[in-house]
């Protein structure tokens, strides 16, 4: 409803929302078709923002060491490049998903968004416990201001991808039970633009923090 | 059960149109984007493992390229990024954001880390090593000796 009266304003404004749909499909107007992918991306914008100053606080303090452990005696580089490849997979396996949302194949969705929730779980299961690794060792997040930005940066990454893989499962249900409807599937094109998005942010992450970490 | 009531009738040229699904992905666009992916994370980590370059600004270099050049490729690929998509404003929102952020990075290091230099003349560079000699810092070695007994050595 709200669609209609939105496209009925965009045509001139004097035509009232009371004429029949049909009207206002004949008069192709150049106005966004589709606001929800516009707001969701600018949503995507703010949180690189955050991603921003969280990268700009890692990049001033992450070589004030306080005496303690550096990257390149504290990264284990297998396990962020297993890591890098649990979430390429997870980002291929969602494209795949979104594919056989297109053909209307609800199982094949389903399927597909199972597998990438699986390897979402794979990456979180592996940072948790490059974590609990770190803190065991007495390298946590409050021995050195290095430690302190790393935690924060990645941690947040970690977050969103938790959030991600809730919002994953809740989408899942939705689709089990309603099928393909058209709020379905704008749902789920939400969240494959979320889920690239921190396959993104991780590129900057294993990029500026780890691969750069071990350097020196 | 409501909402599919409303959309079903007037809302069925929406449908038809895509207007709600957002881009058409392709088979082909994954795949590709999938691969280039998997090139430009796999020569990094080579680079960086096998100690390919000895040189740290070269490296640094090398490896800020391929991110970039990687974030492209998802951006295309896989977030369906073009010049049409929403009239342009997906474009030119990202735009806005790549400024930001170039701004807010560059700028960031830019000012924190010459008030590093200006500021604490001598003990920006070597503030490790006068936190050793400072007594205050007693706390340093027994911390240093948990971490060192579970270290790699």
């Amino acid at each position: 409803m709200s669609d209609i009266r939105y496209q009925a304003a965009a045509t001139g404004g004097t035509m009232s929302a009371a004429l029949p749909a049909r009207e206002f499909h004949l008069a192709h107007e150049p106005h966004p078709e589709n606001g929800t992918a516009l707001g969701f991306w600018l949503y995507l914008m703010s949180d690189c923002l955050i991603f921003a100053a969280l990268f700009a606080t890692y990049g001033v303090l992450g070589r004030s060491y306080a005496a303690g452990p550096t990257g390149a005696q504290l990264f284990d580089l297998t396990l962020v490049a297993l890591n890098t490849a649990f979430l390429l997979m997870s980002s291929i396996t969602f494209g795949f998903a979104m594919l056989s949302k297109q053909r209307m194949k609800v199982r094949a969705t389903l399927g597909w968004l199972l597998v990438t929730g699986l390897f979402g779980l794979c990456f979180l299961a592996l940072e948790l416990y490059e974590f609990a690794h770190l803190i065991h060792q007495g390298a946590g997040p409050q021995r050195s201001a290095f430690l302190s930005a790393f935690f924060t940066l990645v941690g947040t990454h970690g977050l969103h991808v938790t959030f991600g893989l809730i919002w994953l499962v809740v989408l899942m249900l939705q689709i089990s039970k309603h099928g393909l409807i058209r709020e379905n599937k704008r749902r789920l094109m939400c969240l494959s633009m979320f889920w690239h998005f921190l396959d993104v942010v991780w590129i900057g992450v294993f990029t500026f923090v780890y691969l750069m970490g071990v350097l020196q | 059960m409501s909402a599919q009531d409303v959309h079903g009738g007037a809302a069925h040229g929406h449908d038809d149109h895509h207007h709600d699904d957002g881009p058409h992905s392709t088979v082909s666009a994954y795949i590709i984007g999938f691969f280039l992916s998997v090139v430009l994370t796999a020569i990094p980590f080579w680079l960086v493992m096998a100690k390919v370059i000895d040189d740290r600004g070269t490296a640094v270099l090398a490896l800020g390229s391929f991110a970039v050049v990687q974030i492209l490729v998802h951006m295309v690929c896989f977030l369906h990024m073009n010049g049409k998509a929403e009239g342009g404003w997906t474009l030119l929102s990202t735009i806005f954001s790549i400024v930001f952020v170039a701004v807010t990075i560059a700028g960031t290091l830019w000012v924190m880390l010459h008030m590093n230099t200006l500021m604490m003349p001598g003990h920006g560079e070597h503030a490790a090593a006068a936190a050793e000699r400072t007594p205050a810092a007693a706390e340093t070695p027994a911390a240093r000796q948990g971490y060192g007994g579970a270290a790699t050595n």
